[in-house]
């Protein structure tokens, strides 16, 4: 999180990335970012919000849980680097990204992206940006229960 | 020279093992390092592979006491 000893500028900022082992609500974590902003907010016209949730069915099965894996130390490197991928070529100041790991439930939070702006083109296009780089290099693996088996999950899904 | 080598998820099911560590003479590859632990196999175009936390290729070299990652697809957002 922000440090005091680095007095907020009008730059770009920090980005926030969470790893998360517990379920969480993104609407509180987006209230708690957004009320971190202080005076800062009113330099951003435009949010743009990316919200994965778990669904309860893949390739025509019931699914009861997920269980995702990642590469501690690899997966938090490679988000850093999309982020700033999408800063440098959007002008975008502040990023918000939390993803769960471990255990998850059918409607739980997977993944929250959130970008600030002073307009909604670059607050929208680098949102996308990071989703799709998000699922095509992050390293993070789910693994589904299903009625009676497990599987792993090969692929994305098409966006 | 000691290589770590780690394996993630339907793989590490496959391989049988979370991690390993082999000692290996001369300059190697990732490629090498892959042909070392599967039966002289080459690398398959569906595994990616990192090096101390980064993405590489079977051509990437590798040195010594460095991490070597091999994984599937990744399916995360």
């Amino acid at each position: 999180m922000k440090s005091p000893f680095f007095p907020r500028s009008p730059a770009v900022e920090m980005p926030v990335i969470a790893l998360k082992e517990h379920p969480f609500d993104p609407y509180r974590e987006l209230l708690e970012f957004q009320s971190s902003l202080g005076e800062n907010a009113a330099k951003y016209g435009a949010q743009s919000i990316f919200i994965g949730t778990m669904r309860d069915f893949n390739e025509g099965d019931l699914v009861q849980r997920l269980w995702l894996e990642h590469y501690p130390g690899m997966t938090e490197r490679e988000l850093a680097r999309i982020v700033s991928e999408a800063q440098t070529r959007w002008a975008v100041s502040e990023t918000l990204v939390i993803h769960r790991v471990g255990e998850i439930r059918p409607a739980d939070t997977i993944v929250l992206l959130a970008c600030w702006s002073a307009h909604r083109g670059p607050a929208l296009d680098a949102t996308r940006y990071l989703i799709e780089e998000l699922k095509h290099r992050a390293p993070f693996w789910k693994k589904e229960t299903l009625d009676s088996r497990t599987r792993w999950v090969e692929r994305n899904t098409p966006a | 020279m000691s290589i770590q080598i780690r394996y993630f998820a339907s793989l590490r099911e496959t391989m049988g093992r979370v991690d390993e560590q082999i000692v290996y003479e001369g300059i190697t590859t990732v490629g090498e390092i892959w042909k070392t632990v599967n039966q002289g196999r080459p690398l398959p175009d569906n595994i990616l592979c990192a090096v101390n936390l980064e993405y590489a290729s079977a051509d990437t070299s590798v040195r010594d006491g460095d991490e070597v990652a091999f994984f599937p697809p990744v399916t995360g957002g």
